[in-house]
């Protein structure tokens, strides 16, 4: 379980928010809104541990991350604006590579079968260069579908993706609270999730 | 079990940057022409007495291999940095500091080695004696992975800073001063037929203690850096 | 415990410092006069001609002071980058932000007057004696400091980072010195060295130490008002920096 409590987040000199709290079981989901500049991305940075909190604890388990450090990360997996994709390697490599860099091991099939089901197939084996924008974001989003991270941590993860690829997505998501995780995402769209399981957050 | 974790996760990373450099060669040749070419014009500034350049050979070599480093310390982390990456890295279930340590271990593989090698066929140019080559490269073997772990300290430091690329020099220069001394002192003492043991050592010593706190503070660095 | 760790935070708090400071930097500066006055008599008038070195040694009253100043305060500055590394406050960062220009005065200070004494002594402005050459890497150190900082815009992440620069120079000092020591007693340049104390007299010893004292209060005065413009600086939007007489006039 994700717990935050009284999160408060400095930008600069200006509070952006403070006295956030939440708390996210499993299966559940939180839409985190607002407009550009409200700390959208900060408070997702906050709970993946790259940027501590000015006020404030985020636990998981009951734990404060900072203190399970490795044993959080294990359990996460983040998307941010940046995909870490490397134009010079190929789809293929490019997801086995980031599997690798988190600390999993992911065989080729598996790439592949991942790519594939983000419709990239035929794709597989093309550096990531002559990928369009969309493509390059599905190829960073083919790593959730490799691995058992219980908490996803995506930020806009719609930005250019088309309507078949945001339907892929959303069907993802679902099946990964059906089976008992957990996501955190922000988005200026809405997204056709299934389960009724949604919270929203709105920073101003 | 833990063990063999971290081994396999430090060989993935080597593996990976080295994939990466190969994808884009001319950015580790940029920085081995550049060597050749600094290296080759002290000769034309200075003038071609063999005696001369015999002498001044050591610190030529070294102060190149100095700046030849430096230039490439740009392509350690800022690429990652620039892509999300580097934050993938920090969030990675493998402590940062193993990566980090597999990072300079193939940053030294793709400058620090190709500069060893190359360095006693730029010491012919100077008309070094074949034993005293030998020792350069020794010294080079050992001295560069300081130059590269010294290095990546600053290049952290400096990551997405205003005018990264020269405040590093600014930063990591004055650093590598020991290196510099020990380094082409050994091959000088050689020359001067003193023996070059006593500075290899201090060398191994300067690389043990760069190889212990090096990625800890680099670790630091980025963390800061990501924040 | 955890009560006696926030009672020592309330002073590193730049709120409490800021007065604090304001009330100690003038005693800073009348003990910076005295001792300047009567070390500089002492230097002047009171310490007997160098029987080898004529009038011309008596700028070591103000070198070897300098020299001392410039190593110790990077010491100083480590230690504050460390605590507030460790600690988290926010003053330990602009202390050691506020020490860095007046080090890197001293090593200056110190090179230049290294000079200035090296000519009449040696003949040449500069020889590659161990200390001179450690100290101009000390200022190098300065410097790099100094350019970090001011080339991240984020005052804490320039705290930070400069933390980590000011540790990692403090552990290479005694190493890039003892580097240094070496190569030139290898080389043989300079066997002269700037601080031959065996036949110093009596008075020139007094001499340094007034001169090293007024070099301490002057150090620590400039600290701290440096100090108290950062944190008007950082602190600009904060409540009770509105509050404040000399910003409100």
């Amino acid at each position: 379980m994700l717990e935050a409590s009284n999160l408060e987040c400095v930008r600069g000199e200006k509070s952006l928010f403070r006295g956030l709290s939440f708390r996210l079981g499993a299966g559940a989901c939180l839409m985190v809104q607002g407009a550009n500049g409200s700390g959208k991305t900060s408070l997702l940075r906050m709970l993946c541990g790259l940027s501590p909190p000015a006020g404030g604890e985020i636990r998981w388990g009951g734990t404060p991350i900072r203190e399970l450090a490795e044993d959080f990360r294990r359990e996460l997996i983040y998307c941010g604006h940046a995909g870490a994709v490397k134009d010079d390697l190929t789809a293929q490599e490019n997801v086995r590579m980031s599997a690798r860099l988190a600390g999993q091991a992911a065989g080729e099939d598996e790439a592949r079968g991942a790519l594939r089901s983000l419709g990239l197939k035929g794709r597989e084996d093309l550096p990531a260069r002559v990928l369009s924008a969309g493509q390059k974001r599905r190829v960073a989003l083919a790593r959730l579908l490799l691995g058992k991270h219980r908490l996803w941590i995506l930020d806009e993860p719609l930005t250019a993706l088309d309507k078949a690829a945001v339907a892929t997505l959303c069907g993802m998501i679902d099946a990964h609270l059906a089976s008992g995780g957990m996501a955190v995402l922000t988005s200026h769209q809405e997204l056709p999730l299934a389960a009724g399981r949604i919270e929203h957050l709105r920073l101003d | 079990m833990a063990e063999t974790n971290i081994l396999t996760a430090l060989g993935g990373i080597v593996r990976r940057d080295l994939l990466l450099a190969a994808r884009r060669k001319s950015d580790v040749l940029t920085t081995l022409f550049f060597f050749v070419i600094v290296v080759s014009l002290f000769p034309l500034g200075i003038g071609p007495e063999m005696d001369m350049l015999r002498k001044i050979a050591p610190g030529v070599l070294w102060v190149a291999a100095l700046l030849a480093t430096m230039l490439s310390l740009n392509r350690l982390f800022a690429a990652d940095y620039a892509d999300g990456a580097l934050e993938q890295m920090a969030l990675s279930a493998v402590p940062l500091g193993v990566l980090v340590t597999g990072k300079v271990i193939a940053h030294w593989l793709l400058s620090g080695l190709p500069l060893t090698l190359l360095a006693p066929v730029l010491g012919l140019q100077f008309d070094l004696a074949p034993a005293s080559l030998a020792v350069l490269v020794v010294a080079l073997a050992i001295g560069t992975p300081v130059l590269s772990l010294i290095g990546a300290i600053g290049a952290a430091l400096t990551l997405g800073v205003r005018g990264g690329g020269v405040l590093v020099s600014l930063l990591v220069l004055p650093l590598y001063v020991p290196v510099l001394i020990f380094g082409a002192g050994a091959v000088e003492a050689d020359i001067t037929g003193l023996g070059a043991a006593a500075h290899l050592s201090l060398l191994a010593a300067f690389l043990a203690l760069a190889a212990f706190f090096g990625p800890w503070a680099t670790t630091v660095a980025l963390r800061i850096a990501l924040e | 415990m955890n009560n006696r760790l926030i009672n020592w935070f309330r002073y590193a708090s730049p709120q409490t410092f800021y007065p604090l400071a304001g009330k100690m930097i003038p005693w800073f500066w009348a003990l910076t006069a005295v001792f300047g006055i009567a070390g500089l008599y002492i230097g002047f008038f009171a310490a007997p001609t160098d029987a080898q070195q004529g009038e011309g040694y008596r700028i070591i009253f103000i070198h070897v002071p300098a020299s001392w100043m410039s190593m110790f305060i990077y010491l100083v500055m480590a230690f504050w980058a460390a605590l507030g590394l460790g600690f988290n406050t926010r003053l330990s960062g602009m202390m050691a932000s506020a020490l860095a220009p007046t080090g890197a005065l001293m090593a200056f200070l110190s090179l230049w007057t290294g000079a200035l004494w090296g000519k009449p002594m040696w003949g040449t402005w500069w020889v590659w004696d161990a200390r001179l050459t450690s100290e101009l890497i000390l200022f190098f150190l300065y410097l790099g400091f100094i350019a970090l900082q001011s080339a991240i815009d984020e005052p804490r992440r320039a705290d930070k980072a400069g933390a980590v620069l000011a540790l990692v120079g403090v552990i290479n000092i005694p190493i890039i010195y003892f580097s240094v020591k070496w190569w030139n007693t290898l080389h043989q340049g300079a066997s002269v060295s700037l601080t031959r104390s065996p036949s110093m007299a009596q008075a020139m010893l007094w001499g340094m130490l007034l001169m090293a004292l007024a070099f301490w209060m002057y150090s620590i005065a400039v600290a701290l008002a440096r100090v108290r413009a950062i944190i008007l600086e950082r602190e600009r939007h904060a409540g009770w920096v509105e509050e404040l007489r000399e910003v409100r006039q």
